[in-house]
């Protein structure tokens, strides 16, 4: 009785990776390109708007600015046509002490930004993916 | 005989209360209850009460918990085979993304012989490395469940010479994000050092004594939403005893509408339990958060 269970699952895996979609697109490309990513940028801010815990790390910080590098970073990651010109994120994190707890209820709002912006599952997770190697250069500094 | 039972039953209506007491203690020593880590990534306890899958233990804490949080579960789970049913109720405490305590009570129905075996299984884990999704290697836990079995009868009968034993395990997971067509994989790999016979209710190891052996362990799930995990599990398991016990298979459905609720489905294999051939049938698994 287990071995038609694990030959539907190996097929229905097996069938999700024949349905991945050709490495020729982007995850860039998958949001929409540069609109798509300011879309993204935009809920993430209003997000972190709405909560306080993660707001008061932003206090006295220009918000455009946030934005403009924010976006640029989403954009190279996702491999689109940019640069990121703001500063590594071990400077832009220092004397934060940001902690753990406060770290992974950012990225709650980031996925949750990302929801709002209409991604799917699987784009997200990917986003995901490319910011998770970051999170050591953000942490305690 | 008379003697031994009174003492175990002592112990089984102290031990209640001595987990109650710790979990005020933790109450009332400044509780951050946690929120943090992405959904899916913790929440759910195997049989014996550790977190982990269905019937392994991973090297991911209970809790979802953060260095700074404390996180509590409650679960109960019903394995329901051809000759037997198993049932498991326990919970668990998470504190500062580091240490697990959980405790367990176990009580096997075997049908043929209308009886039940009752077992507790104290357990503590310590993270040793990393984190399940952020780390540049998998998260690495080492583990004990400490078994101690009530009713000995059948253990007895069988001529195993100790009713209550440790096992020792050291876990590795690691969950890949987006790396299955977008969706997030997520393995365990589990060595343990063990000689519990049916997972301890049989006894602990054989005529001669303990004969601890190491048996192996492992998960592979897909994560197919925020809400929605399939996977499958394998675990090896010692037969001190000769009568044929062999590893537990099963492929299982979890459903997470929320951090605080999870409900697990499986259909599992345990193939030949106490000499009795062929025993498959469903487990299902509830699991809560308490704070």
């Amino acid at each position: 009785m287990v071995k038609p269970c694990l030959t539907l699952l190996l097929t229905s895996l097996l069938l999700a990776c024949s349905a991945m979609p050709q490495q020729s697109e982007s995850v860039y490309q998958q949001v929409g390109g540069l609109p798509g990513i300011y879309t993204i940028t935009d809920h993430f801010i209003s997000q972190i708007e709405q909560e306080p815990r993660i707001l008061k790390y932003f206090k006295g910080s220009d918000v455009a600015r946030f934005r403009t590098h924010f976006a640029q970073q989403l954009c190279v990651e996702t491999g689109g046509p940019c640069e990121y010109q703001g500063e590594s994120m071990e400077v832009v994190h220092e004397g934060m002490n940001i902690s753990e707890a406060d770290f992974n209820l950012t990225v709650e709002l980031l996925i949750d930004a990302m929801q709002d912006a209409g991604l799917s599952y699987t784009a997200r997770n990917k986003i995901l993916a490319k910011l998770a190697p970051m999170r050591s250069s953000m942490l305690y500094r | 005989m008379v003697k031994q039972h009174t003492i175990s039953s002592t112990l089984s209506r102290k031990i209640p209360c001595y987990a109650i007491t710790l979990l005020l203690l933790v109450y009332c020593t400044n509780v951050v209850a946690g929120t943090g880590k992405i959904i899916a990534t913790a929440g759910l306890s195997q049989i014996e009460g550790s977190g982990g899958g269905g019937v392994v233990p991973w090297a991911t804490l209970t809790g979802y918990d953060s260095r700074s949080q404390t996180f509590a579960i409650a679960y109960a789970t019903r394995l329901s085979i051809d000759d037997f049913t198993l049932n498991s109720f326990g919970a668990a405490l998470s504190l500062y993304d580091r240490v697990e305590l959980s405790l367990a009570r176990l009580d096997l129905d075997v049908k043929p012989l209308n009886t039940d075996i009752a077992q507790t299984v104290a357990g503590a884990k310590i993270r040793l490395y990393g984190d399940v999704v952020y780390s540049a290697w998998p998260q690495v836990s080492a583990g004990i469940q400490y078994k101690h079995l009530q009713d000995t009868l059948i253990a007895s009968s069988l001529g195993v010479l100790h009713t209550s034993g440790t096992d020792w395990y050291l876990a590795a997971t690691r969950e890949h994000l987006g790396m299955v067509a977008g969706y997030n994989l997520l393995w365990n790999a589990t060595i343990r050092y063990t000689d519990a016979n049916q997972m301890g209710l049989l006894g602990f190891g054989n005529q001669q004594g303990h004969n601890r052996k190491l048996v192996g362990e492992g998960s592979a799930a897909v994560l197919l939403s925020d809400h929605l995990a399939i996977g499958i599990e394998y675990r090896q398991r010692p037969d001190n005893l000769t009568i044929g016990e062999s590893a537990i298979r099963d492929v299982f459905v979890t459903y997470i509408p929320s951090k605080f609720f999870n409900i697990t489905l499986a259909w599992a294999d345990l193939g030949s339990v106490a000499g009795i051939d062929n025993q498959q049938g469903i487990y299902l698994s509830l699991g809560g958060q308490l704070w």
